[in-house]
């Protein structure tokens, strides 16, 4: 479970990103987070992750306080996490298959294994024929997927997507769609950050919207209270 | 910590270096220049300390007897005097040798002078011990010493070119062992220095692999291991210059200071390079490892 009470975050100077929000997300639950530019949705995705440290307030997942996380474990509660990058944040230096097997090594999977597995999930996400490729060399949303390849890989208990559809023609968003959904049957929670009001129409679950750092609407199933 | 992690650490180590070429051939030449500067003052201190020891071991005490000590008596102060730890070896030169070796010096070309003498030896008291020590700076104590032997009339010593050679051959470690001191900090300085540009072009991709859940030993490895490999390579490369210019810089340091003379004597190459092998390259790999482990932990906190 994820919860966050009276969390509050500023950046150096100004308005706070997000302000006194409050919000409880159940294991296996799929939410979509939408809101403005600038609403502070990336901001909320950085503090589930510990990229960032709250201001204020108490984030807690899985019963553990994020504050409380000593430094040294840290990879072993980030390992548990899968997460797309609004920015992609693929490793500049790597051709793709090596991207999305760093996630596996990561976590201890021994090589014949990642050599199984990593070709299955490009191929779900539509780029076996590109996994000699480099960042540099994929358009923006071939490397979406591969950041969406190397988030899902481990199959992780929570999933942080930070518009994992921005870069992607209809078709492709879709396709992505799916697959969320169905590592969500799976049992992972799902968090979406997203713009494509469509797709979250169509998708009928929960919606948190954020406006200005705080949350104005959080409905059961995707409603049409957006404007 | 897994086999496979380590097997991967070596193997993002080596891609490291060519991933970054450019950085890794500054690193390797950083490196290289300073291992290059090390063993060329480590030859030189070698081969000048060598020198000195040289022409320590051919000063020499002589002890002469009063009259009518036998031959006998010449031998047990030998003895006595070859117990001491300073004494490398004793030369005993009877009254024969010692007229023969005069005649040869002064009476070159005049043997017919010297056959006025006929058998009579002029210089009858002139048996001697030559004390040869492994140490100048003890001459002072060891002729005391000889000195207070009974039976001794005489101890010749040559204190100036005694302490010369001491004070060469300390001045001689005190500089060598300043400039490679000095050589190391510009060395670690150098490669740090190089390893915080490769870093910071690569601190991005630190941060995406510890946000990824990467522990700082998983991150930290394959720049340790570049760091090594760097540093060897960067040892070896010089190593194998100087091994081959190693006779040149010899007949150089003998054309440069032939004040010392014909005390030129020079370090095998052989003995010269069983020691210098092992020590650059434990330098290389040593600064190598501390350059990319220091900084690397200045720029792991994400
Ligand atoms: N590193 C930062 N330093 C200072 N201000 C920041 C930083 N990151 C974000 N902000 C500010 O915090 C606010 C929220 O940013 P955030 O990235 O969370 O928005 P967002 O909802 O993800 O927007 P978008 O839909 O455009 O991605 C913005 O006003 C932004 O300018
Ligand atoms: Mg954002």
């Amino acid at each position: 479970m994820i919860k966050l009470e009276h969390v509050s975050k500023s950046y150096s100077a100004g308005i706070p990103a997000l302000n006194d929000v409050n919000l409880e997300i159940k294991d296996g639950e799929f939410v979509f987070i939408v809101g403005d530019s600038g609403s502070g949705k990336s901001t909320l995705i950085k503090l589930l992750l510990k990229e960032l440290e709250p201001t204020e307030g108490i984030i807690t997942v899985d019963g553990k306080v994020l504050k409380k996380i000593k430094r040294k474990h840290i990879p072993k509660y980030r390992r548990k996490i899968g997460v797309v990058f609004q920015d992609f944040r693929l490793l500049k230096d790597r051709n793709v298959y090596d991207n999305i097997a760093f996630a596996q090594k990561v976590i201890g999977e021994p090589t014949n294994h990642i050599k199984k597995r990593v070709p299955k999930m490009l191929s779900l996400v539509g780029l076996a024929a590109k996994y000699k490729s480099f960042p540099k060399e994929l358009s923006g949303g071939e490397q979406q997927r591969v950041a969406i390849a190397r988030a899902l890989i481990n199959e992780p208990n929570i999933l942080l997507a930070d518009e994992p559809t921005g870069n992607l023609d209809n078709n492709n968003a879709w396709e992505i769609m799916k697959l969320l959904e169905e590592i969500n049957e799976k049992g992972t929670t799902v968090i979406v950050v997203t713009h494509n009001l469509e797709i979250v129409k169509v998708m009928k679950k929960r919606v948190i919207t954020v406006k200005k750092g705080v949350i104005v609407s959080d409905s059961e199933i995707g409603d049409d209270d957006e404007d | 910590m897994r086999i496979s992690s380590i097997f991967y650490s070596i193997k993002q180590g080596f891609k490291n270096i060519f991933r970054n070429k450019m950085f890794s051939l500054v690193s390797i030449a950083t490196m290289a220049a300073c291992i290059f500067m090390f063993g060329l003052f480590y030859i030189l201190f070698t081969n000048f300390s060598n020198m000195v020891r040289e022409a320590e071991q051919g000063v020499a005490v002589t002890v002469f007897f009063d009259e009518g000590v036998t031959d006998e008596e010449i031998q047990n102060i030998q003895g006595q005097i070859a117990l001491r730890g300073e004494v490398s070896r004793i030369n005993y030169v009877s009254a024969e040798d010692a007229w023969t070796s005069y005649k040869q010096e002064y009476f070159e070309g005049y043997e017919e002078a010297a056959s006025s003498f006929g058998n009579d030896n002029p210089l009858e008291n002139s048996a001697n011990l030559e004390v040869y020590l492994n140490d100048v700076s003890m001459q002072h104590s060891l002729v005391n010493y000889i000195n207070g032997i009974e039976g001794v009339r005489k101890v010749n010593q040559s204190q100036d070119v005694a302490n010369t050679l001491s004070d060469l051959n300390k001045l001689i470690s005190y500089i060598t062992g300043g400039i490679i001191l000095i050589l190391l900090g510009v060395a670690i300085f150098l490669i740090s220095n190089t390893v915080t540009v490769g870093i910071s072009v690569r601190k991005e991709e630190i941060g995406i692999m510890k946000l990824i859940g990467a522990t700082d030993y998983f991150v930290r490895a394959p720049f340790i291991v570049e760091g090594v490999i760097i540093g060897l390579v960067g040892a070896a490369l010089p190593l194998i210059l100087l091994y081959f210019l190693y006779e040149e810089i010899c007949v150089y340091i003998a054309d440069k200071f032939n004040f010392i003379g014909s005390m030129l004597t020079f370090v095998d190459t052989r003995t010269m390079f069983n020691t210098l092998v092992p020590v650059a390259l434990l330098l290389g790999v040593g600064i190598g490892f501390l350059g990319s482990r220091l900084t690397i932990r200045k720029h792991l906190r994400v």
